[in-house]
Order: C-alpha cells, then structure tokens, then sequence
C-alpha cells in the first residue's frame, strides 16, 4: 500500500514537472474528511462529493441544479405498467477510468450494475461484509432489501430490477449516491489479489474525475477523466483541501487558496458577499426544521391546543435571531423547492392573543411543557437551544411554562423517537432524493411512528395519500396527493414548522460553470477558471 | 542507570495496563453508539441496530471486548476504525508525525524564548521589563487558543498577507511521505520552494500552540532563578569576580533549569492538548483532530487505540525527562 501510494505520487510529480498540470486546478475547501471512497458505506455528504460525484456515476442521475431524473449510465428505461419492472438500456461504450492503480479492459456492462447492488444486500455476496461492520445504511434506509425481488441481465447492455412492489419514489432513489455504478472487473482484481479494502481507499468509475491520491485528513486529488463519456472536463485537476473550520476556509478563500467553499458560517456571509473578488451563490436548502409535537400525550393529542401553541411562537423572530435572515419561516413539511409543495396552505397566524382564547376554549389552563432543544448545529437549525428560549418566552406570554431539556446528540436521537417521549422536540430534515415521499411518508407516515415520525402522529386521511402517490408513476397524480396531504397536515398541526435555511457556496469570480445544487451536493463537472 | 531505567519500566507495565482500562471505558460511559450517530437523523430500527452491534461485535460483555482488545494490543493490533474501516496503527503512524512536527517546533519555540525570557525577568527583577515580561507571560496563559489562532490568521494571512491560512504546504506541492515530517519531506522531495512553503505554513501555528507552554516555561524559569539566585554559591560566584554573564548562565542557570525541564516535560501533555484546537484551526492533519473527530462519532477502535498510542508516547517522554535530571545535576543518584 505505501510502495503503490509512492509510486501514484512519484507520477503525479512527474504531471506536475511537465509543466502542465497546475494552471488549470480548482481548489475546493471542503467541510470534512470523506469517511471512505465507497459510496454505499456512508451517508456524509462530505463522502459523496468526494467519491460518488467525482468518481463515479449512477443509471439515472439529478438533472444539475435540480432534482429531476435525468438519463446517466442508463440511456433509457422503461416501467412496466404495474410499476414493478424497470428494464435500462445502459449507454454503449462508457469506459471506466484508468489510473496508476488499474486498468480496465472492457467497458461499462450490466455486471457493474449487477455488482454495484447486489453487494449491498445479498449476504452471500463475498463484498457484502468486505470491510467490518459494513451497514449499507442508505441501501437499507431507503428500503431497498424490502423492495428489491431480483436484479437480472437481459443482455450485455439491458438490467432489468423486478420490485415486490410499486414504488414511485424507486427511480429517484437511483440517482441518490449510494448506488454509484462501480467496477466489477477491478471489484474481482481486488478480490484476487486479496486487497478488497482498497474497493474503499482507491476508487475506481466511470465518472468525470480519477481518483489520484488522499493524504489523510489534508487533501484528495483528481485530474479529469480524459475517456469520460460526456466529453473531458475543462479544468485539468482538482483538489479538495479538507479545511474543517468554517471559519478559516473563508479565510482561505479570501486569501486565493481555494476557488470554492463550502458551508460558510451564516455570520460571515455578509463580508464574503463584500469582497469583490469574490461572489457568493445562494440557494434555500431542501431540508425543514420543525417543532414537534408528542401527538400521543395529552394535551397534545388534540389538534386544537397544537394549532393554539403554534400560533403563540413568532417563527420570523427565530429566523432573524438563529440565521440572521439565512433562512425563510416555513409553512410546510417540504421546502419550496420541491415539486408539489403547496404553497396554497396558509400557515397559522403569529396571534398570541388568539392562540391564549384557543387554549382555553380547549379547556387547557396553566400548561407546563418540555421543549427538546437539541445539542448539535444542523444546516436547517444552527441554534435549537437559542430557538427553545424564543418559543420558551413566546408560550410565557400565553401562559404556557417551558422547561428547556437537552441531551447528548445520539441520545437525543434516540429518547426523541420514543413514544412516551415527554415534550415537544425541536429537530429537523434534509432531503435524501428531491422526492416528496422522501419528507412527508418518512417523517410522518404511520408506518414511521416510534421512529422517524417524532410527532408520532398517525392519521388514516394523510397517510392513505402516501400509500396512493408511491403506487403511482404520474407525477401530476401524485402532485394532487402530496397537495392535500400538506393541507391535512396543516389542519392537523403535528409540528410547528419553523425554518428552511439558505445554503450557501462562495466562489471565487474567476469560476464560472459551478451550479449549486437542492441536495447539498458539491459537483464540479463543468466547471472551469478564467485565465 | 541501567537499573533505574529498567525500575521505571517495569512501573510503565501496571500504568499501561491502567490506561488501557480507562482508554477502554471512558468512551464507552459516554451517551449514545457509533451504529446510532452513522444513520444520523434517520432512525434505524432496533433489529437492524441489534445486528450491526453485533457484525461489530459490541453486544458482547464488554469484560470480553476488553479481554480482546487487550490480547489484540499485545500482538500490536490497535483494531480499524469504526467509520473508515482504516487500520487505527496505519492512521496513527501517518498522522503522528505532524503532531510532533508541529509540538516540536512549539517546544522549541517555548523554550527559546521562555527560558531567556524568564531569567531577564528574574535578573531584572521588580523593574518595567520584569513586569512587562510576566504581564506578557500572563496574557499568553490566559489566551483561549480558538481565539489566538484565529485572530493571528486574519491579521497575518487575511490583512497582510504574509503567511498561508491553514494546510501543511501548498497544494502546489506533491511528493511521497517519506518521514512524514513536513520539513524533511520537502528537503527531499528536491523540489523547488517546497522547503520554504513547508516553513511557511508551520510560522502561525507553532506560535498558537507554543503560546501557552511558553508562558508557563518563562514564569517558571523566573521562579526557579529567583531562589537560586539568592543561595550562597552564587553570592560566592559573584565576590569570586565572575562576570554577571557566568554567573547567571552557568552557575545559577544550570540549577534552575532542573524544575524547569520538569515543566517542559509535563508541557508534552499540554502540547498534546493544544494540538487538538491548534490542528483543527489549521486543518492541520494531525492526531489532536482525529481523535476529536473520533469521539464525536463514538468510533470506539480510534480513540482507545489512539489514547493508548498518545499515553506510550507521554510515558517514554518522561522516563527520558527522569534520565535527563541526572546530566543537568550530576548529584542526583539513581
């Protein structure tokens, strides 16, 4: 392993001594080390920049910028018309990349594909277990080893997935990054050699950059993929320098050490927008924070006394305190980037006075309650503590007591999921795929009671909309669904729904090409420097 | 000698052992497991968590972890990490050497200006320059580190310019580690202004991490030449004629310095635990930084691996701070 990492950057030395190499690098500051290079191990999203968006590809991916389906590896499908047969035609002639450390000799086929899935839920699968503990966690939390009856080759160029059931939401969660395309022929190289965790350590697909090298928690270097299918990116290399302070990758972009950043700190946007070298994309994120509710304890199981105590909390003054306006108050579930968000729904008016009758008029007197706040900064709430004293002074003028609790993160993962959990908690989402099923069946379907669905609300109305929009394939059917069910959802008022935070990316001027994306993702295909 | 140093060895054996057992536990009495924080938001269910617990063999009793993990580090095996599925040794050895890189340049830092720093203090005693000194001394200990380095890097690299934000080197610069150790590896590496940019980037955070080790070695140093300077055979030094600079330097230095090679041993400690900010403000890749990383994901195999790999380095670090008492002060018998 050391005599090969020697040798990759003896070659790369050899790159940069022709003289050529460093005129055209972009120097990304990224948040924090990748955990790994296989994609399927991990959920961070610092691991899928580094990996899946970089190295490989998948059969269908986000259109860039948005998150509708688009063709990737697969140049087609075709659904069959129960919805549980998907059949891609794989593009012809994709080659994988060739690097210090492999070369491929054949093309992309239907075994990658293959490969690439049923080692994350066939247990005989010899790479199912190829590092310890390996959990293929987003495989599992997207429900794939429930859905998934069979992966067949039709012929070199076809796969056809066979589902146990209709599942709308199926091929949006192929473009999601653990089910990256990887290669089989350099998977059975490994194996041979007895070096199957270098599968996770040197990367190898089909994608618009080859893996050079990663010093550990420093830096991980690219240069572009000269065979890529869509065409050779415009930059030569690219290096991610792992900066982990947000604080100081500003610093580092101002001083022209790297081209991009990402997450900046909500507090440093305004003098990243000043300097005019710079210019600072912004976006609202597809995530929600919300309050919620515990729907099975009294007082709370009934709607009337949550609608009143939303109506006490004045959501623009939090926005303004936690974000400094990097944020905009929500009204639903589902950001309002994403297709059928219903922007119809009127959100509960700030009415202290209003919500102190409804409170009484619902028999309710001298409340005392418990806000969850949690311990940790999240894109969509970067001070739940702070959050918890606004509504705690909020509710005081209505009458109602707060008492703030806290609890070590994982732990608040866990007690905030139970179903006698004492008190509202304030916790919140990021989107996975851009599909709404992805928000509003995982978080509060009934099926997610005692899990996902902290508000462990579980109401027949919504969630037979839920049931209907995934048997179906028709996005304007299912926008129908998803419409009522935020009006449902409203009415019933199992959280109140606090913020949708503004993600940011400062660049320097000189790049052009970058385009920020609704899932978070950092992707850099496309992107060039001005001279 | 021989003897003192196999006695000290042989006390290294229970502490060891000792420090295993907390290494152990202290990660494990914390709220929460690794398998919960890697789904995050997304609740896993109890099965699934059953079984990943038990893929990673963290449903056993923990006695019987315990008995593993100790025969596995007697065979040298420290266990893989958790979440990167890395060998802990294999981080730990290409990590390591930026830490000490970095501790060391502090250490000499601290020392070069605190000892000489502290004996004008103490020659100078009650004056402007002794006050000034020690007033200094006193901001440097009291300095929240995040702070410091953060406002150094805005003056220094954000407005003037002079030194590089954070990193280790240039991202210009590529070559093989071969020591590990930024200033060799740039030597050798035989590339152009690699050796320059190395030192660099290496200017800002020695001072954040030498500050507070230098503060403390410079009011011990004044201390400790305080009361030497007032025994006999200084007094008898100075009416034999020497000059002040033999006096201070050889007779009363070399006495003083006894207590303060005490401090500078125990400052590895300190070091160690100013490594931890001083890495993360200067994305600098060392030990302190991944073993925060680590106890914030539970990753179990790294910070017990990487606490007992941190213990055997402050324990040999101060068997040799024993032995180096007996060449300052020839009358201490072992």
């Amino acid at each position: 392993m050391k005599k090969l990492s020697t040798l990759l950057a003896a070659t790369a030395i050899a790159t940069l001594m022709a003289g050529s190499a460093w005129s055209k690098t972009l120097v990304y500051c990224s948040e924090a080390s990748p955990e790994g290079f296989d994609p399927g191990l991990y959920t961070g999203g610092q691991t899928f920049d580094a990996s899946s968006r970089t190295v490989y590809n998948r059969l269908v991916e986000f259109k860039h910028g948005g998150t509708e389906i688009e063709p990737g590896l697969a140049e087609s499908w075709e659904v069959s018309s129960d919805g549980t047969e998907y059949t891609f035609k794989l593009r012809p002639g994709v080659k994988f990349q060739t690097t210090e450390f492999f070369t491929p000799t054949r093309e992309l086929n239907a075994d990658d594909v293959i490969f690439s899935f049923e080692r994350q839920y066939k247990a005989d699968n010899p790479w199912n277990k190829y590092v310890a503990g390996a959990s293929w966690e987003y495989f599992a939390g997207m429900g794939f080893p429930d859905l998934i009856q069979s992966i067949t080759k039709v012929d070199d160029l076809t796969v056809k997935f066979k589902l146990k059931q209709a599942e709308a939401p199926f091929i949006a969660n192929l473009g999601m990054d653990f089910a990256s395309i990887l290669s089989k022929e350099y998977a059975d190289k490994l194996a041979a050699d007895g070096k199957m965790e270098l599968l996770n350590q040197q990367p190898l697909g089909t994608g618009p950059f080859t893996f050079v090298a990663y010093q550990t928690d420093a830096a991980i270097r690219y240069k572009a993929n000269p065979d890529y299918w869509a065409g050779k990116e415009k930059i030569d290399d690219l290096v991610f320098a792992i900066t982990t302070d947000a604080a100081i990758r500003a610093q580092k972009l101002k001083a022209g050490e790297c081209h991009i950043m990402a997450y900046p700190n909500a507090a440093d946007v305004a003098e990243l927008k000043k300097d005019e070298n710079l210019t600072v994309l912004e976006q609202e994120g597809l995530n929600v924070s919300y309050l919620a509710y515990n729907t099975l304890v009294a007082p709370f199981d009934k709607p009337e006394v949550r609608k009143a105590l939303n109506m006490a909390v004045n959501k623009q003054a939090i926005v303004d305190a936690v974000f400094q306006g990097a944020a905009t108050v929500a009204k639903n579930p589902i950001p309002p980037t994403m297709w059928s968000y219903n922007n119809a729904v009127e959100d509960d008016k700030f009415d202290p006075e209003a919500a102190k009758k409804m409170l009484a008029d619902a028999g309710v007197k001298d409340l005392k309650m418990k806000i969850w706040a949690m311990p940790v900064a999240r894109p969509y709430m970067l001070n739940a503590r702070r959050a918890a004293e606004l509504m705690q002074s909020d509710l005081a003028a209505i009458g109602v007591t707060v008492e703030i609790v806290s609890y070590e993160w994982a732990e608040y993962l866990k007690l905030s999921s139970a179903k006698d959990r004492d008190g509202a908690a304030i916790l919140g989402w990021t989107g996975d795929n851009g599909d709404p099923d992805n928000f509003l069946d995982t978080l509060l379907g009934c099926d997610a009671v005692g899990g996902n669905n902290r508000a462990q609300w579980c109401n027949k109305e919504f969630d037979d909309l839920m049931t209907k929009a995934k048997a179906t394939a028709d996005v304007a059917e299912r926008t129908k669904y998803y419409e009522e069910a935020q009006v449902i959802f409203k009415k019933e008022a199992p959280w109140n729904t606090l913020d949708h935070s503004l993600v940011f990316v400062p660049m320097n001027k000189k790049v052009t090409g970058f385009v920020m994306d609704p899932l978070g993702i950092h992707r850099f295909n496309g992107v060039d420097i001005a001279e | 000698m021989l003897r003192f140093i196999f006695g000290r060895l042989a006390v290294l054996i229970p502490t060891f052992i000792g420090v295993s057992i907390i290494a152990f536990s202290f990660i494990r009495l914390l709220p929460g497991d690794p398998v919960m924080l890697m789904s995050g938001e997304r609740v896993m269910s109890p099965e699934r968590h059953a079984q990943i617990m038990t893929d990673l063999g963290l449903d056993r009793p923990i006695y019987i972890q315990y008995f593993d993990y100790l025969v596995n580090l007697l065979h040298g095996d420290f266990g893989s990490s958790i979440v990167t599925k890395r060998a802990v040794l294999d981080d730990f050895l290409q990590l390591f050497p930026a830490t000490i890189e970095l501790s060391l340049c502090a250490i000499i830092l601290a020392v070069a200006l605190g000892v000489p720093a502290g004996v004008l203090a103490a020659v100078k005693r009650g004056t402007w320059l002794d006050q000034t000194l020690m007033g200094t001394a006193l901001v440097g200990y009291s300095m929240p580190i995040f702070w410091w380095g953060l406002l150094l890097v805005i003056f220094f690299s954000g407005y003037l310019g002079w030194t590089p934000v954070s990193g280790r080197i240039s991202l210009m610069y590529f070559f093989p580690p071969v020591t590990g150790f930024m200033l060799i590896d740039s030597l050798l590496s035989g590339q152009a202004g690699a050796f320059k940019s190395a030192v660099t980037y290496l200017v800002l955070p020695t001072i954040v991490l030498a500050t507070i080790p230098l503060a403390v070695i410079a009011r011990q140093t004044r201390s400790a030449m305080l009361e030497v300077l007032g025994e006999d055979y200084v007094r008898t030094a100075r009416s034999k004629g020497l000059s002040p600079f033999r006096v201070i330097g050889v007779h009363a230095l070399r006495n003083a310095l006894i207590p303060v090679i005490t401090t500078i041993g125990l400052q590895v400690g300190v070091l160690l635990a100013g490594a931890i900010l001083t890495e993360t403000i200067f994305s600098w890749p060392g030990i302190g930084k991944w073993m925060v990383d680590s106890v914030f994901k539970r990753d179990y195999q790294v910070v017990q691996g990487g606490l007992m790999l941190i213990a055997a380095v402050i324990m040999v670090v101060n068997l040799i701070v024993d032995v180096l008492y007996g060449f300052i002060n020839p009358r201490i018998r072992y």
